[in-house]
C-alpha cells in the first residue's frame, strides 16, 4: 500500500507529438493517499486512461515523476511497481482453473506453496468463487471473470495500489451495481489505495471518496462528489457532473450585478473576478432553479418540459441562451414564469474557471 | 416450437445434391464398385468379393508404404508445428514489415507442387544444382538419387519450405487476434516470457492451430506430387508413400480391383486420424466432468 505521488506528470505519446506541444496528458500534479479510493472521470479522450497506464507503469511519461510513498517508480516496470491492474475486458487465463487463476501471480513471485494455498482459499471466499474454485476460468459468465482478474491483484497482500480501467463496461447492468457495491466492501475491507477510471458520472460517484475530473489532458478538479457537485471548479465539471449539468450562462458584470441577457441578477457579495476584461460566466445547477409567478424572477421562456417520472426537466431560454430547470413531479408549470435561483447557489467563473468568494 | 413440414424443401436441395452426387458420391461408388471386381482386357469383370481388401491389407508392400507415410507425416508436424509458431511469435505485430513479411511468407504456398519439386530436383542435384553441389563441395556424399537417407531429408526439406508458412500465417492470425491487456495483465502478474505463451498466446493459437495441424496432416499423408517429381519414389522403394504406391498400381500395373481398394484403406484411414486429432485437440482444454457437478 502506499501514497502514490504524480509529480508534474506530461506525457506525449511520441517525441514529434511532444515536439509540437501535442500532449495526451498535459500537466497532471497531484497525489492519491494511501488507502483512498479514487475516481478518474472524463470522457473519452481526455487522457484518464494514459493517466492510469502510467501509474501502472505500463507507460513511461515523457516528463515528470512518479513516486510510491518516498520511492521513486518512473522507470520501473508494472511488476516491479508491485500494482494489479484491472482491465476493461476481463483478463483470465483460458486454460486454468479458477483457482489456477488466482494462485498464478503468487507463483510467479515464488511464494510457498502453502502459502499460496491459505491466500488463494481465503481470496475464494471473498470474491465469493469458492464453489466455482476448480471450474476452468473460460466458461464463467463476464462479471465472474472480472472477480477473477480483480482477486488476482487482491491476492498479492501487498501490492501498491489496484488501478481499474473501466472495469464494468461489459457487465450486464442488472450486476454492475451488485459488482460495484462488491467492490466498494472489498475497498472497506482490505484498505488499499484503488484508483478507477470510468467515463459513467454515476460509477465514480458511487464508487471513490474523491473524484478527479479530468478534461482535455488535464485535472480540473479533485474532490468528493459533494464538492463537485456544488462547487465545481471549472465550468466542464458542471457541465458533465450531474444530469442535465448545470446551466453557463455567458454574462458581463456591472456593480454586484450580472447581465445576462439584458437581465440583471444580483451576485452574492464578495463575488468579484480579480482581474476583468475575461470571459465571465454564471453557472447555476438546475437543482437550484425554481419557477416563480411571472414578475417575480427572471423572465424567460418556457419551451420543453421532460417528465422523467421521479421529476420534471424544464427546457426553458432566457434571452438568447438555454436554461434548465428541474422542478418536482407534483408542481404545476405555468404557461408563462420566471424563474428565480436559490441563495448562494450562484458561481461565477471567469475563463471557464471558478471565481472563488471573497 | 411446432416444426413446419414442407416437402417442397428437398426440391431446393436438390441442385446441391446432383452436385455432390456428380462431384463425390457417384466417382466414390465406381471405386468402390472396382474394389469388389477383378478386371480384364475387353471390359471383362468378375465378382472377387472383399478379397483385394484382404490382399491389400496383408500386403508388405501397402504396410511398408504406410510405415514410410506414417512416419514422414509424423516428421512433418514434428518440424512444421513448432517452427511455424516460432515464426510467428517472431513476425513484427505492426510497422511497414508487416506486409513485406506476410508476403513473403505466402510466395511458397502460391507455386504449384510440381513447380516445387522441380525447383528442388535441380536444386539439390549434385552435377548442377547450387544446394547439392555445395553439400558436395563440404565433403559431405551427399546423393539423393543414390541414398535412402539423402532422398528422406530432400523431400522433407522441401515439404518445410513449401508448407511452413501456412502454419505460420495460421498461428500469426491466432497472435494479433489477442488484447493487448492480456499481455499487460501478464506483465503485472509477473509472467515469464515462458508462462505468457504457455498461457495466453497458446491457448489462444488453439483454434487455428487444430486447423494447421489437421490441414498438415492430411496434406503431407496424401503428398505426390513432389516426392514423384523428385526422387520418383526412390531410391529403392524408400520414399514411396502411398500416393505413389497406388498410382503405381492403379496405372502401372492396371490392377484397377486392388488399387481401388487401396484408395477406400487409405482415405478411411486419412478420415480415421483425421477425427482422432479433432477429437483430441478439441477435447484438450476442456473441464473433466466433476463428481456430482452440473456443468
Amino acid at each position: 500500500m502506499a501514497r502514490i505521488r504524480l509529480d508534474h506528470i506530461r506525457h506525449a505519446y511520441s517525441p514529434e507529438l511532444a515536439k509540437a506541444g501535442n500532449y495526451a496528458l498535459r500537466e497532471v500534479d497531484t497525489a492519491f493517499e494511501d488507502g483512498g479510493a479514487y475516481a478518474l472521470l472524463g470522457p473519452s479522450g481526455c487522457g484518464k486512461t494514459t493517466l492510469l497506464n502510467i501509474i501502472s507503469g505500463l507507460l513511461t511519461p515523457s516528463d515528470g515523476h512518479v513516486r510510491f510513498d518516498d520511492r521513486d517508480v518512473t522507470m520501473l516496470t508494472p511488476e516491479a511497481r508491485n500494482i494489479a491492474q484491472v482491465f476493461q475486458f476481463p483478463v483470465i487465463y483460458d486454460t486454468m482453473t479458477v483457482r489456477e487463476n488466482l494462485a498464478f501471480p503468487l507463483k510467479n513471485r515464488k511464494v510457498p506453496k502453502a502459502e499460496i494455498a491459505t491466500r488463494v482459499d481465503d481470496m475464494l471466499r471473498r470474491i465469493g468463487l469458492a464453489a466455482k474454485a476448480d471450474r476452468k476460468a473460460r466458461g464463467l459468465t463476464a462479471d465472474e471473470k472480472q472477480k477473477i482478474s480483480l482477486g488476482r491483484g487482491l491476492v498479492r497482500s501487498d501490492v501498491a495500489a489496484i488501478l481499474f480501467d473501466e472495469p464494468l463496461t461489459v457487465i450486464d447492468p442488472h450486476m454492475k451495481w451488485q459488482l460495484r457495491s462488491e467492490l466498494k466492501q472489498l475497498h472497506r475491507e482490505f484498505q488499499m489505495t484503488m484508483v478507477y477510471v470510468t467515463h459513467d458520472q454515476t460509477e465514480a460517484l458511487t464508487f471513490a471518496d474523491k473524484v478527479v475530473v479530468m478534461y482535455d489532458g488535464e485535472v480540473v478538479q479533485i474532490g468528493t462528489p459533494e464538492e463537485l457537485f456544488e462547487r465545481p471548479q471549472h465550468t466542464f465539471v458542471g457541465y458533465f457532473i450531474g444530469s442535465p449539468g448545470m446551466n453557463v450562462l455567458p454574462c458581463r458584470l456591472e456593480g454586484g450585478e450580472a447581465l445576462v441577457s439584458g437581465e440583471r441578477i444580483r451576485l452574492p457579495a464578495g463575488l468579484s473576478p480579480a482581474r476583468s476584461g475575461r470571459q465571465i460566466e454564471l453557472g447555476i445547477r438546475p437543482e437550484f432553479v425554481s419557477l416563480v409567478p411571472r414578475g417575480q424572477g427572471i423572465p424567460v421562456t418556457i419551451e420543453k418540459v421532460e417528465d422523467i417520472g421521479s421529476e420534471k426537466i424544464v427546457r426553458a431560454r432566457l434571452g438568447e441562451h438555454r436554461l434548465s430547470a428541474i422542478v418536482g413531479e407534483d408542481r404545476p408549470i405555468p404557461a408563462d414564469a420566471d424563474v428565480a435561483f436559490s441563495d448562494g447557489r450562484l458561481n461565477l467563473y471567469a475563463d471557464s474557471w471558478l471565481v472563488e468568494r471573497a | 416450437m411446432e416444426k413446419t413440414l414442407n416437402n417442397k424443401a428437398w426440391f431446393f436441395v436438390l441442385p446441391v445434391l446432383l452436385l455432390v452426387a456428380f462431384s463425390a458420391v457417384v466417382p466414390l461408388m465406381t471405386v468402390v464398385n472396382y474394389s469388389v471386381q477383378d478386371s480384364f482386357g475387353n471390359n471383362q469383370f468378375f465378382w472377387y468379393g472383399a478379397d483385394w481388401f484382404r490382399e491389400v491389407l496383408t500386403s508388405e508392400r501397402f504396410h511398408d508404404a504406410l510405415i514410410r507415410n506414417l512416419i514422414f507425416s509424423a516428421i512433418i508436424l514434428a518440424i512444421e508445428v513448432p517452427l511455424g509458431i516460432l515464426v510467428a511469435l517472431a513476425m513484427p505485430k505492426k510497422g511497414i514489415f508487416v506486409p513485406v513479411c506476410l508476403v513473403l511468407m505466402a510466395l511458397p504456398l502460391l507455386i504449384p507442387w510440381n513447380v516445387v519439386g522441380t525447383i528442388w530436383q535441380v536444386f539439390a542435384r549434385t552435377d548442377i544444382g547450387l544446394l547439392g553441389y555445395t553439400i558436395d563441395a563440404l565433403g559431405i556424399d551427399y546423393n539423393y538419387v543414390r541414398y535412402p537417407l539423402d532422398a528422406w531429408v530432400t523431400v522433407i526439406v522441401m515439404d518445410v519450405w513449401h508448407w511452413t508458412s501456412l502454419v505460420v500465417l495460421l498461428c500469426y492470425a491466432g497472435l494479433v487476434s489477442i488484447p493487448d491487456a492480456y499481455y499487460q495483465a501478464a506483465k503485472i502478474d509477473g509472467a515469464s516470457r515462458w508462462a505468457v505463451f504457455r498461457y495466453i498466446q497458446l491457448p489462444k493459437m488453439g483454434r487455428v492451430l487444430l486447423i494447421a495441424v489437421l490441414l498438415r496432416f492430411m496434406d503431407s499423408f496424401m503428398i505426390y506430387t513432389e516426392p514423384f517429381v523428385v526422387t520418383g519414389g526412390g531410391p529403392g522403394n524408400s520414399t514411396t508413400f502411398l500416393s505413389i504406391d497406388l498410382v503405381k498400381l492403379a496405372i502401372g500395373q492396371f490392377n484397377l480391383g486392388e488399387a481401388a481398394a487401396m484408395s477406400l484403406i487409405y482415405f478411411l484411414i486419412v478420415l480415421l486420424l483425421s477425427w482422432v486429432f479433432y477429437t483430441v485437440m478439441t477435447n484438450a482444454g476442456t473441464d473433466k466432468p466433476l463428481k456430482g457437478g452440473a456443468e
